[in-house]
């Protein structure tokens, strides 16, 4: 269905061009959401955003588009096309790091604004890079989401992916550094279940034996959060330990409608779309230079603060809970 | 084929009028259709620096559909190609980090590939394997190679003047891979049209047990088209690196699959026999301009995938369904 609409939609925008030659003075901002690949939800959930902040900034043009499957050389095809159509700005989520940039180059020496969101493309590919969240502010929000429900202190767990697992590592040590600011708060134990579905389990398993008064199991991995509230279930502790951390609303929406998990956090693929087409259009009509140090708008969502990458973080992760769930669950 | 009714006619057609009902003619009229209606359904589509973006969409992959072709021709296929695109690749990234010269890397580029086509065809022409299974074991086997070596990494820093191969332009918009592809459209040309080789690989495809009793070195010629194939993967390979500037594993990932549909469109019996270099080459702009000119409409990637497929179905059913209506 999705890709007949597509079709008509690109057939109508040719008829569109083809009559509509003479409206030079209301020419529409054309910005490009370029994504890994079509027909993925996060993605489809990304380009609802964009469309959002088209229709808030009015006179938009979003530009959907990606290769079929997630190859640089496809993108850089799509990325060629677009220059081809002077777009005004291309927001791209990238394959390839690197072997998007020459593209890239010549789409911005052709004056056409390129940014990039959730992954990025190499600094000297494009203007600025968007961040769906930081290290600091995920740190900050998964020990949030466990203090939240424990108003009067209580013990916490970490269940981790691998020892060696950068992200995770760097996660914990930010958790760590304000750990301050939750006070009562204790973190007995951190475990590691290597982001296997059974290791994950029976570590999880561990620490309720060892610790009977814990009260939260903190998963900061998609994998270990699911087996994690998989455990709690098995033990018959639902409502007693609450699983929390990072992990994906489509597999987490059993552990919420059971209870065995009251909230967790990722990135909102809707804001970021949305954040990604505001800061296109802000450069794209000159209203915004990205520079380290400059503050970008991108409405709803606040301001964008540059670092010395010309990189920035969107915002908090966005919490999920029984709220919901139902209208995420079948996004991503 | 066995044709219930073979027809023999009374007389030849003239060569006027077989020229007229040939493949390559058909494709040509499929091509100019296409142009016409890309001009038309988008204005950003005649434009020459539009135009000379679009060529890169299949210069690399005809390099490789012109060698690709002959093997055919000759009944081998060889589906590795583009994993030795991946692994010449990853050879040339590889010296990248000890800064050789760009002579250098062109020379390990097309080593590589003339290593891994050496390896398909002594498989092959040595000990007797089908090609079609040996292929399709060196797919994983050269791509596995490159994912050992590599991993999640990626090389790059590869020095400025190499970016001339896949981004440097001759003249204008004529870029330098254009000017490869077209002067090996006519290496090509002249190779399978005008010299002896190229008689023995269309006898080959023919009829291997014929041509072998007629005198010509089979597995010779086999071993020399899967060297050839090889060789133009190099050469893509050093192309297509030049092009991202830099190499990571899924480099080239699937092209196999699109440059033996160009070899099918452009009038190559898959079975072996029958084919010209002119049809591939036609084939090549046919599909580089169906891709970008959907690409320009924002046509999703997966609609166009649908199209290329109906292309080649229709292309290839079509003349059949006008020999059963004109002879039934």
């Amino acid at each position: 269905m999705k890709v007949t609409r597509r079709l008509f939609g690109g057939t109508a925008l040719a008829a569109m061009m083809l009559t509509g030659g003479m409206a030079h003075a209301q020419d529409p901002v054309r910005i490009a959401l370029v994504v890994k690949a079509l027909g993925i939800g996060f993605f489809e959930a990304a380009a609802k955003g964009a469309e959002e902040a088209a229709a808030e900034l009015g006179n938009v043009e979003i530009i959907y588009t990606g290769p079929t499957d997630t190859t640089a050389e496809g993108q850089i095809e799509v990325i060629n096309s677009l220059i081809a159509q002077q777009v005004d700005a291309i927001a791209v989520s990238a394959n390839d790091t690197d072997a998007l940039v020459p593209a890239l180059k010549k789409a911005m020496d052709r004056g056409i604004t390129v940014v990039s969101w959730d992954s990025g493309v190499a600094p000297e590919g494009r203007q600025l890079h968007l961040n769906p969240s930081s290290n600091p502010l995920i740190g900050n929000m998964i020990i949030k989401l466990a203090a939240d429900h424990l108003p009067d202190g209580g013990q916490v767990a970490v269940l981790s992916a691998s020892a060696t697992a950068t992200n995770q590592n760097t996660w914990i040590a930010e958790m760590e550094k304000v750990m301050g600011d939750y006070p009562g708060i204790e973190v007995v134990a951190t475990v590691y279940g290597d982001d296997l579905a059974d290791k994950s389990y029976r570590e999880a398993n561990g620490l309720m034996q060892s610790y009977p008064d814990l009260d939260a199991i903190i998963a900061p991995t998609s994998v270990g959060i699911v087996a994690a509230a998989k455990a709690v279930e098995d033990a018959g502790k639902v409502g007693e330990v609450n699983v929390t951390g990072l992990g994906l609303p489509s597999e987490m929406a059993g552990a919420i409608e059971s209870g065995a998990s009251k909230s967790f956090a990722i990135w909102n693929p809707i804001d970021l779309g949305y954040s990604a087409a505001y800061l296109a259009y802000e450069l794209a009509t000159g209203d915004a230079t990205a520079e380290p140090g400059a503050e970008i708008p991108m409405g709803r969502m606040g301001n964008l603060t540059l670092d010395d990458n010309n990189e920035g973080a969107m915002a908090d992760p966005f919490v999920y809970d029984s709220s919901n769930i139902d209208e995420f669950k079948s996004i991503f | 084929m066995t044709d219930v009714a073979r027809h023999i006619p009374d007389r030849l057609d003239s060569p006027a009028a077989r020229l007229l009902k040939s493949w390559e003619v058909l494709l040509l009229a499929v091509a100019v259709a296409i142009f016409i209606a890309n001009s038309l359904a988008s204005p950003y589509f005649l434009n020459a620096w539009n135009l000379s973006d679009a060529t890169f969409n299949f210069t690399e992959k005809a390099m490789i559909a012109f060698a690709m072709a002959l093997l055919i021709i000759s009944g081998e296929i060889d589906l590795s190609v583009a994993s030795i695109i991946a692994l010449a690749s990853t050879a040339m990234g590889a010296a990248a980090q000890f800064d050789v010269g760009v002579v250098t890397l062109v020379l390990i580029g097309i080593g590589t590939g003339l290593i891994c086509g050496a390896f398909n065809g002594v498989l092959v022409t040595g000990m007797g394997l089908p090609s079609i299974v040996v292929t399709i074991g060196t797919m994983s086997l050269f791509r596995g190679i490159s994912y050992i070596v590599l991993g999640d990494q990626v090389y790059k820093g590869y020095p400025s003047a190499f970016a001339y191969f896949g981004q440097g332009y001759v003249w204008w918009v004529i870029s330098f891979e254009f000017v490869l592809f077209a002067a090996l459209a006519v290496i090509f040309g002249i190779l399978l049209h005008k010299t002896n080789f190229g008689r023995a690989v269309y006898a080959i495809g023919n009829n291997p047990t014929g041509a072998l009793f007629s005198g010509i070195r089979v597995r010779r010629v086999k071993f020399i088209l899967f060297l050839l194939t090889g060789l133009m993967s190099g050469i893509a390979a050093i192309c297509l690196t030049s092009r991202l500037g830099s190499t990571r594993p899924s480099i080239a990932f699937g092209w196999e699959l699109e440059v033996v549909t160009m070899v099918v469109l452009g009038g190559v019996s898959i079975l072996g026999g029958s084919g010209s270099i002119p049809g591939v080459v036609i084939a090549a702009f046919v599909m580089g301009l169906v891709t970008f000119g959907l690409g320009l409409l924002n046509v999703p990637g997966i609609v166009m995938s649908i199209f290329i497929g109906l292309l080649l179905i229709a292309v290839i059913a079509l003349p059949r369904l006008w020999q059963m209506w004109r002879f039934w």
